[in-house]
Parts: C-alpha cells; structure tokens; sequence
C-alpha cells in the first residue's frame, strides 16, 4: 500500500533545518543498527546512547521546521513520510555502518563538524536555533570525545584494526567536504546571522581531525575531490535502503502509535 | 566479553547529593581512558552521577568467604561497641 508523501515548502530557513534534522535522524538510525550487535556490550550502550542523543536532536529540529512550515506537516510526517529524493542530509551521515571502525570514524568526521558547528550556532540570531544549539554542542562535544578516543586505539592497535581504520578514512575522506558547503538558500540566512558559515570551521575540523589520526598513528588522505549532492537529495543507493527500513511501519500501518 | 585486551574494573558513581562515592557495578574496558567513558555511558545514562572513579578489578584485594567465622562473628557479640549507650544532650542536635 503506498502512502503518498508529504510535501515540504522549501523555504530557506525550513530547508535549512530540515537538512539539519536529517542528518542527525540518518546518522542516529545507522548507530541504531548497532543496537544488540556491537562488538561488546560497553559499545553496545555507548553507540545507542550516541543514536538517542541525535535522534532527540532530529526530533526538536523536525518540530521546528514544521513550526516554521506553518502547514500541515509535523515531526513524524517530515521523518516518515518523505521520499528517498526529498531528504536533505549529508552523504556522509548515510553511509553504511561496515565495521566498527568504519562506523566510528564517519562518527569522528561528523562529530568534530557537529561539535564546531552547534558551538558557533549558539549565537545564532534565531532563538529557537541557538537553544538546541546549546543542548547539542554537549552533548556532540562527548560523541567527538568517543570516537576520537576510539579512533587512537584502532590505529594504534593491531595491525588488522590499522588496516580497517585507514580504509575507512581513505573511503569517507571525500564525504567530508559537504559538510562546509553552502548554497543560495544558505547564504542569505548567514548574512542574516540566523546561520553561520560553514567554511569558517573547516581550517579547525582539519586540525582536530589531523591530531586524532595522527594520534592514531594513521594518515590524513591526501585527495581534495569532493562528492556532494545529499543536501539536493541527490543519494547514493543507501539511503533508499535505509528508509525503506525506517518508513516500513508508517507507511503500512499510516498513523500507527505505540 | 572478558579478553585480555579488556580487562575487568570496577566503578564507583558520586551522586548529585552523595557524599561518597559508591560501588554500582563492574565493566570491561581496554584502559583507565575507556573504562571511565564505558563508566559514564552504562552506568549515569538517567543523571544519576556528578563524579566517576573507576579501579581496575585486579587491584583490589578481598576478604576470603571461608574465613566469615572468623573475620566477622566475633563481633556480633559485642553490642557495647555500638553508641546506643549514651545520651545525647539536645544541645547537640541531629547526628
């Protein structure tokens, strides 16, 4: 049965935070794979608290872009009953899992963004953006903390944990850079002061990210060519995959509570 | 899983309105480092920590189960060690 798909007026502020609350309801749902099949059961309980933290992040962001909306839509609406092409998150976020550590680094790379950006978004002029700003930057300061110290031992642990590591950092390197591009939509909200600009924080991401890797004794991919396209809806084919798992109730059983 | 990558600690939680710090259970973890984020992603998930301590297991030493009798009964006859014998002038108040 096909429930036909909400549709979003992609205003620039509402397109704005939907990006945002896609990324961390996408990114929370892959950590929620994790859930009862980590490697042990600490990680177990760190990767799920990691996805419960995004995915009250995605709820308070999908809130507000409905607010801002002002239509019909509402949080569960936007996160269930979107299609694969109106989603508006990072290709990163989307990834598939892998291993462990293929999954902790595209943590590391998201979090040392995450962490940089919800801090500068503090002083965002749109009230609302500024106190979940507030909230998240705690807690994405604790997902940096963890992935980075995972990330050291890693590279720095067996030869088989090196070699896992350094892959999935050559295979995500070029993921990254989506994370500090801005389109049209963007740049009148940083000239408003209700976002900031992206670009800014990447010579900071470069370095944090730099420091772990070495740490870790591994090496920062040295190619610059950048795949993007998440924030048009243009996905790789596994986000398709992905939702169809996340949307499978709501779109079966339309409007089905606990 | 026990490894001996993963060896086994001990963590001790200070709540928001505790004094000491007290035992809540055990985890494994590959260091000090690990042990003490494992610590606070198990063990204060619902706010219930301020401070973590986390001691590797194998330094604590334990009293023996088989020497109860003689560690611990010949105390249980001595009720003139407990303070219930004194009087506590109200000047003195809650203790």
């Amino acid at each position: 049965m096909a429930i036909a798909n909400v549709q979003v007026s992609e205003t620039p502020l509402v397109l704005y935070t939907l990006r945002r609350a896609d990324d961390a309801l996408i990114l929370g749902h892959r950590l929620s794979e994790w859930c009862g099949h980590a490697p042990m059961l600490e990680e177990d309980m760190a990767l799920s608290n990691i996805a419960l933290d995004l995915l009250g992040l995605a709820r308070e962001l999908y809130s507000y872009t409905a607010q801002v909306e002002g239509r019909d839509n509402d949080e569960d609406k936007l996160a269930y009953l979107r299609d694969v092409r109106q989603y508006r998150n990072l290709l990163l976020v989307e990834q598939p899992n892998g291993d462990f550590a293929r999954t902790l680094v595209r943590q590391l790379f998201y979090s040392a963004f995450a962490d940089l950006y919800w801090r500068a978004m503090m002083k965002s002029g749109d009230a609302t953006l500024a106190a979940i700003a507030a909230k998240s930057e705690k807690e994405s300061a604790y997902h940096l903390r963890h992935s980075s110290e995972w990330i050291i031992r890693l590279g720095d642990g067996t030869a088989e944990s090196h070699a896992r590591a350094q892959t999935a950092i050559d295979d995500l390197w070029a993921f990254t850079g989506e994370m500090f591009t801005v389109d049209e939509s963007e740049r009148g909200l940083i000239e408003t002061s209700v976002a900031i600009d992206p670009a800014g924080l990447r010579p900071q991401w470069l370095k944090t990210v730099s420091d772990v890797i070495g740490e870790a004794t591994l090496a920062v991919p040295t190619n610059d060519w950048m795949q993007q396209g998440g924030r048009g809806g243009r996905h790789s084919e596994h986000l398709g995959h992905l939702l169809s798992e996340l949307q499978h109730m709501q779109r079966t059983f339309p409007g089905l509570t606990w | 899983m026990a490894t001996p990558n993963t060896p086994l600690w001990e963590v001790f939680i200070r709540s928001r309105n505790g004094l000491a710090h007290k035992h809540v259970g055990s985890l494994h973890a590959s260091d000090a480092t690990m042990a003490l984020q494992a610590a606070r992603d198990i063990y204060t998930r619902r706010g219930e920590g301020l401070s973590i301590w986390v001691v590797p297991s194998s330094a604590i030493t334990a009293s023996d189960p088989a020497d109860k009798g003689m560690m611990f009964e010949p105390a249980e006859s001595k009720i003139y060690r407990h303070p219930t014998f004194y009087e506590v002038p109200e000047e003195v108040g809650h203790m």
